[in-house]
């Protein structure tokens, strides 16, 4: 009795959690709960148990059921109205954004969605952007008929605040593959075109189809000169009226030139121009600048806090419960808020025990309990059972938006850290001007007849292709880099951000601590192994964070399964249960009527133990300093100058001045916008400061600084303010990142050499007027081409070097 | 040297095919999601025509 022997398939068919105690078997399949099991048979009826061998055990767990009347809003015709990307009398069409989906068995479920719902006319799945599209029929099925049936399947889509405010449409990035596709075409064929040329066959160029070739390479040249390099033009027009010279002006003026001048060779006869390298140039700038637009539209990163907030939320209104958008939300509403709900806007705890989690805030990640009366700023995460709040400020006027629309979030702070691109142009662009003219007027004084050809030689050989190339690949690539190694960028020109950056601020809690992994240790009368086993099992039944770690931290020590009665969870208390005939009790020392003692270290948590009424011990829980701190520490006192913020008090400095150098400030009771005022003051002194900080308790400081980092064990998390959300696992990697970032710079530097070497090999033709359009021809794609190479090679061989993954 | 003329006719008509279907090909979407397709030109749906024989 009691016992239950391991069996052999010991995970979940469905979702591939390890199996609890009490095993769902069905179809002689085993399931860990009854939602997975319910879904199983959902597929199973509908001939769709493909999903099951598409991937290894695809299938999410449903453990934590969704509310059957979480979805209610979604009958409402406003919130409809603005959800539906399209509606007629018969069809409806929706875009969701799904998070959940993972694999190819997801996508293959989604796009059969139809075999399940007869109301579903099609659905598309956009796996990179983890959308699914849905076409059906509303009078079938409802919009929230169709919601439920996803999350029933375990894809629960995220209906937020944002999706209310409709979508931008990706206008943009079709319209630079026309202009590619367009600069492609006329690159190509006027190659072509121009081979007699090159080969320089006399008796072809005096003949009429020399002539003729030339109009051609003009009337091909024409649609790339005035569509698809127009953005260049409006660039460099934009930037010299406020009085900045830009690397897109020499380009334009480079462009410029080589069109007129071509076009006047051609017209008078002359020559065949320069439209090859026009058209080559043009294409290899905007396959730059769509490398960059991809790099970016893979990272969704603008989010801000409006992508968390519920759509809808419970309001009782006499004793009836119904759906009220959060907009609509007034104070002196009664809300229902229920587990794993996001409290919308601050309100007071009337009814119910509310464990908060603000993760999404603060970046704690173990819930608060809260009494009744007390206020709960919107943000939180309500654990465990519902609850019901009183609205006490709309969620307009709440802390967590205030914070947001401070002035901080709002002006965008200009960074002291130029890009090297926008220093280089400049003087290269004085540089070129000044040698341009000179070889113009001194062929002005020899010979005249060159001094044109001189001048427009020089502007065409020099347009800065190659370097305009070199930071859009470098940048881009070590993006992508890093993103391997989850260390998300918000822009590409952060990398150059990151090199120069000289002094590291780091916040305590949450960033150089870690409460996922804390510290524990038990205090007491040793437990027997048996008595072990019963902790870890009853703690095992638990999803409270303290209870999962002491059942992580007690050691395996056989396969055997107890039986567990009369379990029962106090919220914000403790656990009780019976294991053979033992009463076992897990909790607070309140919980267990033990005296306090008091002087138990601030920062620990303990959790007492008693069987049959007699506390035998307790666990004590420290928060413990992320894995690899005091090398990383050490690492980079070397060559930055470190500072350590706290909100909290001073108990720690002792411990914390055995990590940190003499050097490195450390300053406590810092309140939010202490540590911003910090961070000014020292960019005001002229350094170039990175914040590592975690949730919007930093953000401010974060936004302040040249560089903001937001650490995060899930990168799903809000981290508003911040160029760079950091995943918590790569803390130690922290200084392969910093000199990643310098190895890129000195990429990028390396391939501006590069191009220098060519510019300046044309330039020796160009002033001396002797330019061919085959030198340019040729020189122009050979230098495109080996910087794009050597900037991709260079990046991922520094990346490998400095170890990212 | 006459044939030239036509050559280049056609020559250009046929580049200029390939870049309308690559307009085309814009514009139905198909440079949205390069990822997708590849997963899905490999689902098969034997197993619901072999069901539905049974039945």
């Amino acid at each position: 009795m009691g016992k239950e022997t391991q069996l052999i398939v010991s995970t979940c068919f469905h979702c591939g959690d390890s199996l609890p105690n009490s095993v769902i078997s069905f179809d002689d399949k085993n399931f860990c709960c009854v939602g997975c099991k319910g879904v199983y048979e959902l597929l199973s009826q509908n001939n769709l148990c493909d999903y099951y061998e598409l991937a290894d055990k695809p299938g999410l767990s449903l453990k934590n059921p969704v509310s059957k009347v979480k979805f209610n809003f979604l009958d409402d015709d406003q919130i409809q109205r603005q959800l539906l990307q399209y509606r007629d009398d018969k069809i409806s069409r929706i875009t969701f954004h799904m998070p959940t989906m993972h694999c190819s068995s997801c996508i293959w479920l989604l796009e059969n969605l139809y075999k399940l719902d007869k109301g579903v006319k099609n659905s598309r799945v956009d796996f990179l952007r983890k959308q699914l599209s849905i076409t059906f029929d509303h009078n079938h099925s409802s919009l929230r008929q169709i919601v439920e049936l996803l999350s029933g399947l375990g894809y629960e889509p995220s209906l937020n605040l944002n999706d209310l405010e409709g979508k931008k449409k990706q206008q943009n990035s079709n319209r630079l593959l026309y202009q590619l596709g367009v600069a492609g075409f006329g690159f190509g064929n006027i190659m072509l075109i121009s081979f007699p040329e090159y080969f320089g066959l006399d008796s072809f160029s005096s003949s009429y189809l020399s002539k003729l070739f030339g109009f051609l390479n003009m009337g091909l040249a024409l649609p790339v000169f005035l569509y698809s390099a127009q953005d260049y033009f409006i660039s460099a027009y934009r930037s010299l009226r406020k009085g900045v010279v830009n690397i897109d002006f020499p380009l334009a003026l480079g462009i410029l030139v080589m069109f007129t001048r071509s076009s006047y060779e051609v017209i008078t006869h002359s020559g065949i121009g320069f439209f090859d390298t026009l058209a080559g140039l043009v294409f290899f700038l905007l396959l730059g600048k769509w490398v960059q637009q991809r790099t970016i539209d893979t990272l969704s990163f603008e989010r801000d806090y409006k992508s968390y907030f519920p759509v809808a939320v419970s309001v009782l209104q006499n004793t009836k419960e119904t759906t009220v958008p959060v907009t609509q939300l007034k104070i002196g509403d009664r809300i229902i808020i229920r587990n794993n709900e996001i409290i919308p806007a601050d309100s007071i705890l009337l009814k119910g025990s509310a464990q908060i989690d603000f993760s999404f805030v603060t970046g704690e990640n173990d819930p608060i309990e809260k009494v009744l009366g007390e206020v709960i700023y919107a943000g939180g995460r309500q654990v465990g059972s519902s609850i019901e709040l009183e609205v006490c400020k709309t969620v307009s006027q709440s802390y967590l938006t205030q914070l947001w629309n401070s002035e901080h979030f709002a002006k965008d702070q200009q960074s002291s850290i130029q890009s090297f691109q926008s220093i280089v142009s400049r003087y290269f662009t004085f540089a070129l001007l000044i040698i341009a003219f000179a070889s113009a007027a001194f062929w002005f004084w020899f010979d005249p007849s060159r001094s044109l050809n001189a001048f427009t030689a020089v502007l065409i050989i020099a347009c800065p292709c190659a370097l305009a190339l070199s930071s859009p690949f470098a940048l881009g690539n070590s993006l992508r880099m890093l993103g391997r190694s989850k260390f998300y960028l918000k822009s590409p020109d952060i990398v150059e951000k990151m090199a120069k950056v000289d002094h590291l601020v780091f916040d305590k809690t949450g960033t150089i601590t870690q409460a996922a992994e804390s510290g524990i240790h038990y205090f007491g009368d040793p437990l027997s192994g048996l008595q072990r086993n019963w902790v870890k099992a009853v703690c095992g039944n638990s999803v409270h964070p303290l209870s999962k770690k002491i059942a992580g931290f007690l050691p395996e020590t056989d396969s055997i399964k107890y039986l567990i009665e009369n379990y029962q969870e106090h919220a914000g208390k403790g656990i009780s249960a019976t294991i053979n005939h033992v009463a076992i009790q897990i909790g607070s020392a309140t919980y267990l009527q033990i005296q306090q003692d008091k002087n138990a270290d601030v920062l620990a948590t303990r959790v007492y133990v008693a069987f049959d009424g007699n506390c035998a011990g307790y666990f004590e829980i420290t928060q413990a300093y992320r894995e690899g701190l005091s090398a990383l520490v050490g690492n980079l006192s070397n060559t930055y100058q470190l500072s350590l913020l706290s909100g909290d008090n001073d108990s720690e400095r002792e411990r914390l001045l055995q990590v940190f150098p003499k050097n490195a400030q450390m300053l406590f009771n810092m309140s939010p916008s202490e540590k911003m005022l910090y961070i000014h003051q020292l960019r005001e002194s002229g350094a170039k400061v990175a914040m590592l900080g975690d949730g919007l308790n930093d953000a401010g400081a974060l936004k302040v600084a040249d560089l903001g980092i937001s650490i995060t064990e899930n990168t799903a998390h809000f981290s508003p303010g911040s160029d760079v959300i950091m995943d918590a696992t790569g803390f130690e990697k922290l200084g392969n990142y910093f000199k990643y970032a310098k190895s890129t710079l000195g990429v990028i530097h390396a391939s501006f050499v590069i191009s220098l070497l060519y510019n300046i090999f044309g330039l020796s033709f160009a002033v001396q007027g002797l330019l061919s359009p085959i030198i340019a021809a040729i020189l122009m794609p050979i230098s495109s081409i080996s910087v794009i190479l050597f900037t991709t090679v260079s990046t991922y061989l520094f990346a490998k070097k400095n170890r990212l993954f | 040297m006459k044939i030239m003329f036509l050559l280049i006719g056609c020559s250009l008509v046929m580049a200029l095919g390939f870049l309308i279907a690559f307009i085309w090909s814009v514009k139905n979407g198909q440079m949205e999601d390069d990822y997708t397709p590849s997963v899905r030109i490999l689902f098969e749906d034997k197993p619901v025509k072999e069901d539905t024989e049974e039945k």
